[in-house]
């Protein structure tokens, strides 16, 4: 029965938990739109006008991340352990800038506010720019590894029981020393501006705002293109790591490339999104409509089709170049079989959380935004 | 050989734990006053009145400042068990992660969807899709409260797993008995009717605020009829559910009820302590000569009857778990200290022996004996049986404070309701009220202090204690970290009470015409 079958469970769990990163990109429009807050809002009103459109959704990618979060947890602990008691420096960081925005877009407009409603605004722009470019970066080193040991025999030593260490000093930021997870980093933080502007121009009722989302776009489109193919383009170059049949890992030149060559649904996944992308910004520069609901499923495709290769075909996900074979695969790192069932029952009731939160968002996004508005709030 | 720092996992548990109080100071109003402002809202949808929709609006837009950091220090608090406590994390992973997933896809998705319902939503949907949207966000942020506390009370009571030495960690086997064992029942019930009480003696503190500058004065009324019936009903269920929590503690966690009263020598009819007086600097891990109390009124038979249902049934005392030797409630003997220690190294060696065995037969034996002895394993990490005992005088007091205000806010509800018609007059009972509301968090967090100082050192009860849950980080990491989430959160605390006030010190618009 295929419920039985963990290899499938394994399987599925990525692809959810690559869904949910591929989800979490997208709506990191939220994101995008706080790091353009000065760039696109000349006056007050319409600075209101895009904080009241994100402040509607920012609960969205939140929530987005912290279910990314547990479903990793939950499908493969070794990660959550390895990745996040190593690489403590980034994941504290991501972690302070998200704090940083769940009380600014309650707590900016409020009369005593202790720091002034520019403070909590630039705490928008920090989250803006930093989630983004942290998270991008983070997710660079599924490809390109990170400094970390397992060693899960530790647990028989009374003495320092601990299984993963880090081996790099830094704790994870040395993931930004290495220029295509900088790379990665940079254009998930332009795609997110791209995805913002997009939105802001369907769902905020001013003319001069509409105008300027136009002309952003052309630029933030442009350099997104020009970073994230040249990092696309690098990665199917470059060596992968991959697991042979007897679960060991070894380094193979163009992995992700075979990766795409064996797995044509997820090839046809990544040119579709690509074009997607492409087409939402082309309709959002010329001004034509839905252009936000042509790129933001299109990144949800794109961003689903690079996970599923980082993990499936046999490809270590969270590669160690400190030692290869701690590298975590979907086989090594993953919950038992009755824990992956368990939680695929639970799985089934996504598309029913799916249908109410179309229904929600429909409902607020039905009448755009106008400066009325914003004075009710 | 290498052996971990010890102030690391002091400076972990600091860092949880005040990552932990202050999540607490958020939550418990974001579901006390959640059910306010829901019925409220339902009042004016049933009575078209509005008046109830103005007040339900207020309280919403101070459960909303309170939301964010609620939210705030919660996404903090989950990352936590991956950045400070990574072996913990696959050692029951397996089993722990599952709670925190489910949270995400059923609770938090349906909280954070309907609460932008909520608030951005009164225009453009209608009031019935508003109320709806006003009860599931309260709804799901206790369904939230509910997964968070099965993965609490599955640490405080390990359920519904085996160990697996291929994978060298725990894995789950049966999920009803993680998810809805009796210790997570009534865990969920004490905690979140707990919080109830905490809204509403926000709500009517507040109210009596109110009264007192001669303000808002049906809103005020209003507000603590509502409250005050709602906080009576809640306080009433927080004892009784609090005297199955005892209960559940004295079967499960015979130490933290120890801890709890003081109880160094056990026995046979032991009292309650009513009112106590700890001697100051006694160590609690050793006998010492004198009394290790100054003060013990007691209430007798009390404590075995809340233990056993029996008025000579036997309670241990801290003496006896460390030295062993009384009957068990199964019929069995209960092994010393030192030799669950030995026990629990001896499973510990053998898991070792299990991986490094190449022939079958080692193997067996090595599994055999890892079996064995698997229900001590946490202990094998243990230096010393002193490790064992927890920090009583803080358990001890918090005990107290949580019991006796939890009486107190009963009297209070009772008298609000039987005298809310005099209420207006008595500004003294006004005052009273209002300084009631900091006793409210106080209460509450003195009982998370008993619930998790009284389980020291157990990451995981009897299977996996703090030093071996750690993550492998310098201290220095985690001191630098603490003092950011302190100023962090100190700051944006600050920021809160400010916009608070000056919410409440501006008022409902209820006074108002209705547009």
């Amino acid at each position: 029965m295929i419920m039985d079958d963990i290899s499938f469970l394994q399987h599925y769990w990525w692809f959810l938990v690559s869904l949910l990163g591929a989800l979490l990109v997208f709506l990191m429009f939220v994101q995008g739109g706080q790091s353009l807050i000065w760039t696109l809002g000349k006056t007050e009103e319409q600075r209101r006008m895009l904080l009241l459109a994100t402040g509607r959704k920012w609960e969205l990618t939140f929530t987005t991340l912290v279910t990314f979060g547990g479903a990793f947890f939950a499908s493969f602990p070794l990660f959550y352990s390895t990745s996040f008691g190593g690489a403590y420096w980034v994941w504290v960081l991501i972690l302070l800038c998200f704090v940083l925005q769940a009380v600014s877009y309650e707590f900016q407009l409020k009369r005593s506010n202790l720091l002034g409603t520019n403070t909590y605004r630039v705490f928008l722009l920090l989250n803006g720019i930093l989630g983004p470019l942290l998270i991008g970066t983070a997710v660079g080193t599924f490809f390109s590894g990170a400094e970390f040991v397992v060693n899960k025999a530790a647990v028989a030593s009374p003495g320092m029981p601990v299984i993963s260490s880090w081996v790099n000093p830094l704790h994870g930021l040395e993931a930004a020393l290495v220029p295509q997870n900088l790379l990665l980093g940079i254009s998930v933080l332009l795609l997110t501006r791209v995805l913002a502007c997009l939105y802001f121009a369907e769902n905020i009722a001013d003319a001069p705002l509409k105008e300027m989302c136009r002309k952003r776009l052309v630029m933030e489109s442009g350099f997104f293109l020009l970073f994230f193919l040249t990092w696309l383009v690098y990665l199917l170059f470059s060596v992968g790591f991959a697991v042979g049949a007897d679960g060991s890992v070894y380094l193979e030149p163009y992995k992700y490339l075979h990766n795409l060559q064996a797995m044509p649904g997820v090839t046809v996944m990544l040119l579709m999104g690509v074009l997607m992308v492409l087409g939402g910004m082309l309709k959002g520069i010329l001004g034509w409509k839905y252009a936000f609901w042509l790129a933001g499923p299109g990144t949800v495709l794109v961003v689903l089709a690079l996970l599923l290769c980082a993990g499936w075909n046999h490809t270590a996900y969270y590669p160690s170049v400190a030692d290869l074979q701690s590298s975590l695969t979907i086989e090594n790192s993953s919950s038992s079989l009755f824990t992956l069932k368990t939680m695929t029952y639970v799985s089934f009731i996504i598309p029913f959380v799916i249908a109410y939160i179309a229904w929600a968002w429909r409902a607020l996004d039905c009448e755009p935004i106008t400066v009325v508005e914003t004075e009710e709030h | 050989m290498e052996a971990i720092d010890a102030s690391l996992v002091d400076w972990s548990r600091a860092q949880f734990a005040l990552t932990a109080m202050y999540h607490w100071l958020f939550v418990p109003l974001t579901l006390g006053l959640g059910v306010v402002m829901a019925i409220m809202e339902t009042l004016y949808v049933r009575t078209g009145r509005e008046f109830w929709k103005q007040t339900a609006k207020f309280w919403m837009k101070l459960f909303g400042i309170n939301f964010a950091m609620g939210v705030a220090t919660g996404i903090i608090l989950e990352f936590e068990f991956g950045t400070n406590w990574s072996n913990y994390s696959w050692f029951v992973g397996d089993i722990f992660g599952a709670p925190l997933a489910i949270e995400g896809i059923l609770a938090f998705f349906m909280e954070s969807t309907f609460i932008a319902v909520m608030y951005f939503g009164w225009n453009k949907v209608s009031k019935r899709a508003h109320l709806a949207s006003t009860w599931l966000t309260i709804i799901g942020a206790t369904i939230s409260a509910w997964w968070i506390l099965v993965a609490n009370a599955w640490m405080q009571h390990p359920v519904g797993m085996e160990f697996n030495p291929d994978t060298v960690r725990n894995e789950m086997v049966d999920f009803v008995a993680v998810a809805f064992n009796g210790g997570a029942v009534v865990k969920f019930c004490h905690t979140v009717v707990s919080s109830w009480v905490l809204g509403c003696v926000f709500v009517v503190g507040v109210s009596c605020w109110y009264l007192l500058r001669g303000r808002h004065k049906e809103f005020a009324h209003a507000s603590i009829r509502v409250a005050a019936w709602f906080g009576l009903v809640a306080s009433l269920l927080t004892a009784y559910t609090g005297h199955h929590s005892g209960r559940i503690i004295a079967e499960q966690q015979p130490m933290k009820l120890a801890a709890a009263e003081g109880l160094y020598e056990g026995g046979t009819q032991q009292g309650l302590v009513m009112a106590g007086v700890l001697r100051p600097g006694v160590d609690w891990a050793a006998p010492t000569e004198e009394d290790k109390m100054l003060l013990n009124i007691e209430m007798p038979y009390a404590l075995s009857v809340l233990a056993t249902h029996k008025v000579d049934g036997y309670v241990p005392g801290i003496r006896n778990i460390l030295e062993g030797g009384y009957p068990l409630p199964d019929g069995s003997v209960a092994l010393s200290a030192e030799e669950k220690m030995l026990r629990g190294r001896k499973a510990i060696e053998a898991l070792g022996e299990y991986r490094d065995a190449e022939d079958a037969e080692d193997k067996a034996a090595a599994l055999k004996a890892l079996r064995e002895n698997f229900a001590y394993f946490g202990y094998g990490y243990l230096k010393s049986p002193a490790d064992l005992v927890p920090p009583v005088p803080l358990t001890f007091y918090s005990f107290r404070i949580m019991v006796i205000l939890g009486g107190y806010f009963i009297v209070l509800f009772a008298g609000l309701l039987v005298l809310r018609q005099h209420v207006e007059r008595w500004r003294l009972v006004q005052w009273g009220v209002v300084l009631t509301i900091p006793l409210a968090w106080l209460a509450s967090q003195a009982g998370w202090v008993v619930a998790e100082v009284g389980r020291q050192p157990w990451a995981i009860q009897g299977l996996l204690p703090n030093v071996a849950a750690i993550s492998r980080l310098e201290t220095g990491a985690v001191q630098t970290t603490f003092f950011i989430f302190l100023f962090l959160f100190t700051l944006l605390l600050v920021a809160e009470l400010g916009i608070m006030g000056k919410a409440i010190a501006t008022g409902p618009e209820t006074d108002k015409p209705a547009a």
